[in-house]
C-alpha cells in the first residue's frame, strides 16, 4: 500500500530527474570547454589542450577547483540572502528543465501550458540575480544586478510575443504539440524572422555578448557575481550556462523542430529523437559562441533602444501579421 | 534613397552577418599559438637572458677582476672581491650576482673588456626560493660551461654589427 501508492512513484520520479540533470550538468561543463575551444578557434589560439587528451578534462579540473576553493562571504553581506541566491539561480534554472521534450513522450512534466511555465521561471531567473547583486553589498555587484534585471525584464516582452507568433501557428502551449506541429516544416522557415529576433532576445536574456553589461568585465569587474567565489560561484555560473542551453533547447523546440529528423527520411530518421535534439542545442550554441566571438558589447542605452524601439514594434507587428495571415487563409490550427 | 538602403542593410543584418562570416574563416586559419613548453620561438643573438662566466679554450676564466660590470651595473646587483692568484694573475676571489636585482639591461656585458661576463640565451631558470636567485661564481661558471656553445655562436653571429 504504501509502497505502491507512495514510495515506488515518488523513487521513479526521483531516478527520471537524475537520468534528466546527468546529461544536463555534463553538457554544462562541456558548454565551457566548447566555448573556450571555439573562442579560441575563431581568434586563432588553440584553447585548452593540456588537461588530457586535447584538454577534454579541463571542466573537471575547473570544477574540482572550484569545489575545493574557500566561500568567502563579506563581512558587510545579508548572509542568508547572499548564500540564498546561487541556490535560487541554479534551482530555477535546473527546474525549468522539467517540461522539456527530449523525444516522443520523452518528457518529465507533459503539461499543458509549458511555454508558458517556462516563461515564468526563466522570468523568475531575475530574482537570483537581484538578489545576489543586493546582498553582496558592493556598488559592482548591484548595478550590474540592476542592469541584468532591467535588460532580462524588457527583452522578455519582445520575447513573449516571438512565442505567440508560434504559438499562433501551433494552437497549443504544450511543447510537445509545438514540436508535432512542425512534422511538415520547422518553424524556422515560415516565421524566419520571428528566430532572429527570438535568437537575439535569447543572448540578451541570458545575458550574453553583446549584451553581457550586467557582467561588463571593462566596467562593472564581472557584474552581480563580484563578490562570489568557491562554491557560490561555481552555482551561480553553472545557473547561467544551464539558461543558456535551456535557451538554446527553446529555440530548437520552437523553431528547429525539436526531436525531429530534417526530413523523414531513411538517413536521417536512423539517429534517435534525442540525439537530434542535442545536436540542435549544440548548433544553436555554436551561434551562441560564434556570436560571443564577433561582436563587441553594446552601451547601455543602444541595449535599451534595441529592446523596446525595434524589437518590441517589430514583433508586435508581427503577432498581427502572423494572425492576419492565419486567419486570411484559413490556416488557424484546429484546437486537438 | 541612401536612407531606405540603410533601413534595408540594418534590417537585414548585413553588417553582422559580414562580421561573423570573418570570424567563420579565422577559424580555419593556422593557429598562431606556440605550444610553449615543447615549442619554442626564434630568440636574437642579442636576448638577455640569465647570466654566465666564460672561460677561455684552455680552461683557464676569462675574468680578469676589472670590476667594470659592477661599476656599470645600475641595479648594483654585481658584487666583486678580487686578489692576486698565487701564479700572481689578478682574478676574482668572490663573483656574485643577484638575479633578483638585475635587470637584464646588459651593460655588465657591454662592459667587460675580455668577454667573461655575458647574458645568455637561458630564460627558464625560475627557483622555489629566492635564495636559489643570489648567484655566486661557481653557479656562474657552472652556467658559462653549459652554455659555452650557444654563446660563442651568438656572439660570432652578432659581431658584425657591434
Amino acid at each position: 500500500m504504501l509502497w505502491n501508492d507512495f514510495i515506488w512513484p515518488v523513487a521513479w520520479i526521483v531516478i527520471k530527474i537524475v537520468v534528466i540533470l546527468i546529461p544536463v550538468m555534463l553538457s554544462v561543463a562541456y558548454f565551457t570547454y566548447y566555448e573556450r575551444k571555439l573562442m579560441g578557434l575563431m581568434q586563432i589560439r588553440r584553447g585548452p589542450n593540456v588537461v588530457g587528451p586535447f584538454g577534454l578534462l579541463q571542466p573537471i579540473a575547473d570544477g574540482v577547483k572550484l569545489f575545493f576553493k574557500e566561500t568567502i562571504i563579506p563581512s558587510g553581506a545579508n548572509r542568508g540572502v547572499f548564500i540564498a541566491a546561487p541556490m535560487l539561480t541554479f534551482g530555477l534554472a535546473l527546474v525549468s528543465w522539467a517540461v522539456m521534450p527530449f523525444g516522443a513522450g520523452l518528457v518529465l512534466a507533459d503539461i499543458n501550458v509549458g511555454i508558458l511555465y517556462l516563461f515564468a521561471i526563466s522570468s523568475l531567473g531575475v530574482y537570483g540575480v537581484l538578489m545576489a547583486g543586493w546582498a553582496s553589498n558592493s556598488k559592482y555587484a548591484f548595478l550590474g544586478a540592476l542592469r541584468s534585471a532591467a535588460q532580462m525584464v524588457s527583452y522578455e516582452v519582445s520575447m513573449g510575443f516571438v512565442i505567440v507568433t508560434v504559438l499562433l501557428c501551433v494552437g497549443s502551449l504544450n511543447l510537445t504539440d509545438i514540436v508535432m506541429a512542425q512534422k511538415d516544416m520547422w518553424f524556422i522557415i515560415p516565421l524566419f524572422p520571428m528566430a532572429v529576433i527570438f535568437f537575439i532576445s535569447a543572448l540578451a536574456e541570458t545575458n550574453r555578448l553583446p549584451f553581457d553589461l550586467p557582467e561588463a568585465e571593462a566596467e562593472l569587474v564581472a557584474g552581480y557575481n563580484v563578490e562570489y567565489s568557491g562554491i557560490s560561484f561555481a552555482l551561480l555560473f553553472l545557473g547561467e550556462n544551464v539558461n543558456i542551453i535551456l535557451m538554446s533547447g527553446l529555440t530548437a523546440v520552437l523553431f528547429l523542430g525539436g526531436w525531429l529528423p530534417p526530413f523523414d527520411m531513411a538517413p536521417f530518421n536512423w539517429l534517435p529523437g534525442p540525439m537530434w535534439f542535442g545536436l540542435k542545442i549544440f548548433i544553436v550554441l555554436f551561434f551562441f559562441i560564434w556570436v560571443r566571438a564577433t561582436f563587441p558589447r553594446y552601451r547601455y542605452d543602444q541595449l535599451m533602444r534595441l529592446g523596446w524601439k525595434v524589437f518590441l514594434p517589430i514583433s508586435l507587428a508581427a503577432v498581427a501579421v502572423v494572425a492576419g495571415v492565419l486567419v486570411a487563409f484559413d490556416l488557424t490550427p484546429v484546437a486537438g | 534613397m541612401s536612407f531606405i538602403a540603410r533601413g534595408i542593410k540594418s534590417f537585414l543584418l548585413v553588417e553582422m552577418l559580414t562580421g561573423m562570416s570573418l570570424t567563420f574563416r579565422y577559424m580555419f586559419r593556422q593557429k598562431v599559438t606556440i605550444d610553449y613548453p615543447y615549442e619554442k620561438g626564434p630568440l636574437s643573438p642579442r636576448f638577455r637572458g640569465e647570466h654566465a662566466l666564460r672561460r677561455y679554450p684552455n680552461g683557464e676564466e676569462r675574468c680578469i677582476a676589472c670590476k667594470l660590470c659592477e661599476a656599470v651595473c645600475p641595479a648594483q646587483a654585481i658584487t666583486i672581491e678580487a686578489e692576486p692568484r698565487d701564479d700572481g694573475s689578478r682574478r676574482t676571489t668572490r663573483y656574485d650576482i643577484d638575479m633578483t636585482k638585475c635587470i637584464y639591461c646588459g651593460f655588465c656585458e657591454e662592459a667587460c673588456p675580455v668577454d667573461a661576463i655575458v647574458e645568455g640565451p637561458n630564460f627558464e631558470y625560475a627557483t622555489e626560493t629566492r635564495e636559489e636567485l643570489m648567484y655566486d661564481k661557481n653557479k656562474l661558471l657552472a652556467n658559462g660551461d653549459r652554455w659555452e656553445i650557444e654563446i660563442a655562436e651568438r656572439l660570432l653571429a652578432d659581431a658584425p654589427y657591434r
